[in-house]
């Protein structure tokens, strides 16, 4: 193996099992906001690693610097995240429910006024954000 | 021993879309199903990409960008559709 193979392959080695590992996260846990976490980091790291083996290989191997590879790995880098936060947005709009152990709904709080009164009266408190 | 290392990356991928296909089938909410689907065109893209190292040839560079892009529209589509039953705003 040359040198050029070796540091491609510890690349596609790498972005594979990242890949895998989102993919058994997605399976495994409990609501879609926790599997939106394990999608939206791993399996970004794991194709923007592949691609820039690939980018690597092709550089180094064939001479010829391919522009269109570094653009997919920009373009994911940039869309990758706002696919995340549409699909969760829309997720919890839509009053998909969290999972029974959830404890802690802080953006529920802040849009549900009433809700956050009453939650506040049991602490003796009062609302002072209107 | 190179091409055996891209074999058993391109079957360790393969068993990760799988994976993911179980939850675009299974998936209680349209969200996690979006989720998945997401998910598997981002592996595609992963796929594309080794098949080009494989077949070291760059002309497969135009479809793992097309995939990316259809794969992010897609996805905004149907989220946007799903929260306000419309898909292009109005005002």
């Amino acid at each position: 193996m040359t040198i050029t193979e070796i540091v491609t392959s510890v690349f596609v080695v790498t972005g594979s099992i990242l890949v895998l590992l989102s993919s058994i996260g997605i399976l495994r846990l409990r609501d879609v906001y926790s599997r939106m976490h394990a999608a939206g980091k791993s399996s970004t790291l794991g194709v923007m690693s592949i691609m820039t083996g690939a980018v690597l290989f092709f550089l180094m191997d064939q001479g010829n610097f391919n522009f269109k590879l570094l653009l997919t790995i920009i373009f994911i880098f940039i869309t990758a995240p706002l696919a995340g936060l549409a699909i969760n947005r829309s997720a919890y709009r839509t009053h998909v429910p969290m999972c029974q152990e959830s404890t802690l709904d802080e953006l529920g709080d802040a849009m549900d006024v009433e809700r956050e009164k009453k939650r506040l009266k049991e602490f003796g408190k009062s609302y002072d954000y209107d | 021993m190179f091409e055996i290392i891209l074999n058993i990356s391109l079957v360790i991928t393969s068993i990760a879309l799988l994976l993911a296909l179980v939850r675009a089938i299974l998936g209680p909410t349209t969200s996690d199903r979006i989720l998945a689907l997401d998910t598997l065109g981002m592996m595609l893209v992963a796929i594309i990409g080794m098949v080009m190292l494989l077949h070291e040839t760059v002309v497969y560079a135009d479809i793992a960008l097309v995939v990316a892009i259809i794969g992010f529209v897609g996805t905004i589509t149907m989220a946007k559709f799903i929260e306000k039953g419309d898909i292009i705003d109005d005002n």
